[in-house]
């Protein structure tokens, strides 16, 4: 558990020329899940976005220790790495089952990414429900059944998860960590999530980076920021 | 009195359906980068030229048909890379200055290559009327089969092939494709390509009625673009609905008022195209989106 799947130094991140990361050490655990805290604005998106390759960086960033900084972002997405973007970057006009298609377009044993369609239904019935339904008709939740489906179709190594829950009603956000949580030790798929809702995400995670404006405010076990009042009263807002 | 009328609805549906290649060409760049190509027709045209320059060398009709796609083809996804790659993130007037350079090229390398005589051009379906009776010329129905052809075609590949949904994804969606790994950029050349091939067909159907010169396709890209409208400019089969309706009334009120017709020929796809947008801004087949975030 302790050796690194994905590792970040000195990761600098830039929109145009506006610099929005400043610096950020980051270790991500091979089969844990680690999670990415801070207010709105903080740069928790653009830390996900810098990962895959989707906007200018500088520094290093290390899959399994390969440097995989300034690949183009389909390289990236094909060396395991799943992202569910906040705002679920749902095919609108693709039906529920096109949507999880597109998730094993780089895959090409049609029979095993038919079981794994079916393995998505297991996980989210919901889904099978609408499978043939236009997927910008569904639910926001389920949209972001869905959006979590397409990823799990890529047999990730690392999922990023951009703020799960957002939007969501308690009872189907207790049901989607819950799957985060299989996902996790079942099919062994290391995740970093950012989540608004520290609390929800402090319980999920095993470890914990907190950042503000860009850079690192501090970084620990979540059983550790739990319990540490003053962190939580002055970051966490509970 | 009757016999007149059939025979005009007719007609139109056979020019229709050039129109409506037209359309489709247009539709499919227009839903992979949201802009209408102005040069699709000079394209179409070009590609029209080098058929012509095939036959003059002796290929059989078929042979030419098919190098002639197989050539527009790979000329679709090499403008794809080199004019429209640098500028895809660019605003929409990069997109129009481009289109109409790629117009003005295409136009004058045909002119300068081909000179400005017009050639006539054959068919492949002969001139005489096979079901014993004039009402469709055997070119007129050959017309309207290879685009019935061509949509069933195309209809099979974006729905029933991986490559045809991942260029869809890609379309509807460059980002989030680019997370399910999609490359999309080969996806928008992919898209060119198939533009260029189904545009060039277009231009080799409507040559034996037109003649071949640099300026031919002009009038037919604007009733093109009054089909693909007409249609809604995201549905493939509303592209070739709209391009042969556009195709009929075109030539209803060119026969019905002669006046109005023969004159304002253009100005009639004009006015369709505005009619349209007024009464019903996302065409008869626009997929009205229902989202819900
Ligand atoms: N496309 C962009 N162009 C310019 N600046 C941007 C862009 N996207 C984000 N920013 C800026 O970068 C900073 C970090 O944004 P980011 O989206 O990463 O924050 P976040 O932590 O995910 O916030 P939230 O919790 O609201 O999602 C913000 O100041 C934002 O204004
Ligand atoms: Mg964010």
């Amino acid at each position: 558990m302790s050796a690194a799947l994905l590792e970040t130094q000195q990761l600098c991140a830039f929109y145009g020329n506006t610099q929005v990361l400043f610096g950020l050490d980051l270790s991500i655990a091979q089969g844990g899940i680690t999670t990415l805290l801070g207010a709105n604005g903080a740069g928790k998106t653009t830390t996900l976005r810098a990962i895959c390759g989707m906007v200018r960086t500088s520094g290093q960033i290390r899959l399994s220790g390969a440097s995989i900084a300034g690949k183009r972002v389909e390289d990236i997405v094909r060396l395991g790495i799943a992202h569910v973007p906040q705002g679920r970057g749902t095919f609108t006009r693709e039906t529920t089952e096109e949507n999880l298609e597109i998730g094993a377009m780089t895959r090409h044993d049609r029979r095993a990414i038919a079981e794994d369609i079916e393995r998505v239904y297991a996980y989210f019935p919901r889904l099978k429900e609408r499978r043939k339904q236009q997927a910008g008709t569904l639910s926001g939740g389920e949209q972001q059944m869905l959006a979590v489906g397409r990823a799990m179709m890529l047999r990730p190594r690392l999922m990023l998860l951009d703020e799960p829950s957002f939007g969501l009603a308690p009872m189907v956000v207790e049901e989607l960590f819950e799957i985060f949580r299989t996902l996790n030790t079942r099919e062994k798929v290391s995740m970093m999530l950012v989540e608004q809702n520290a609390a929800l995400a402090l319980d999920l995670a095993d470890q914990v980076y907190l950042i503000e404006t860009g850079r690192l405010v501090t970084s620990g076990p979540a059983s550790m920021m739990r319990d540490d009042e003053s962190i939580r009263r002055s970051y966490l807002g509970y | 009195m009757m016999e007149l009328f059939l025979h005009q609805v007719l007609a139109g549906i056979a020019t229709g359906a050039i129109y409506a290649c037209m359309a489709l060409a247009i539709v499919m760049i227009y839903q992979a980068i949201d802009h209408l190509n102005f040069a699709q027709g000079e394209m179409a045209m070009f590609s029209t030229f080098v058929a012509w320059q095939l036959l003059e060398w002796n290929l059989p009709y078929w042979a030419a048909f098919a190098g002639t796609i197989a050539l527009s083809f790979a000329a679709g996804v090499l403008i794809e890379h080199v004019v429209l790659r640098p500028i895809l993130r660019a605003p929409a007037l990069s997109h129009v200055v481009a289109f109409i350079a790629l117009l003005a090229i295409f136009n004058s390398a045909a002119g300068f290559i081909w000179g400005h005589g017009i050639r006539s051009f054959p068919s492949p379906f002969g001139t005489q009327p096979i079901f014993g009776q004039t009402l469709v010329s055997p070119h007129n129905a050959g017309i309207m089969g290879m685009t019935l052809l061509m949509l069933v075609l195309l209809y099979l590949f974006f729905r029933h092939t991986r490559i045809g949904l991942s260029m869809r994804a890609a379309a509807a969606n460059p980002e989030s494709a680019q997370l399910a790994g999609i490359r999309v950029g080969w996806m928008l050349a992919l898209g060119w390509g198939m533009a260029a091939a189904v545009g060039s067909v277009a231009g080799m159907l409507i040559a034996p009625i037109v003649f071949l010169e640099p300026n031919m396709m002009l009038g037919i890209l604007l009733y093109g673009f009054a089909g693909a409208v007409v249609g809604g400019l995201t549905s493939p089969v509303g592209a070739v609905v709209g391009g042969v309706l556009v195709g009929v009334i075109e030539n209803l009120v060119g026969t019905y008022m002669p006046l109005l017709g023969r004159e304002l020929k253009l100005t009639i796809a004009l006015v369709i195209i505005i009619a349209v947008l007024t009464i019903r801004p996302s065409g008869l087949f626009g997929r009205h989106i229902v989202t819900r975030v």
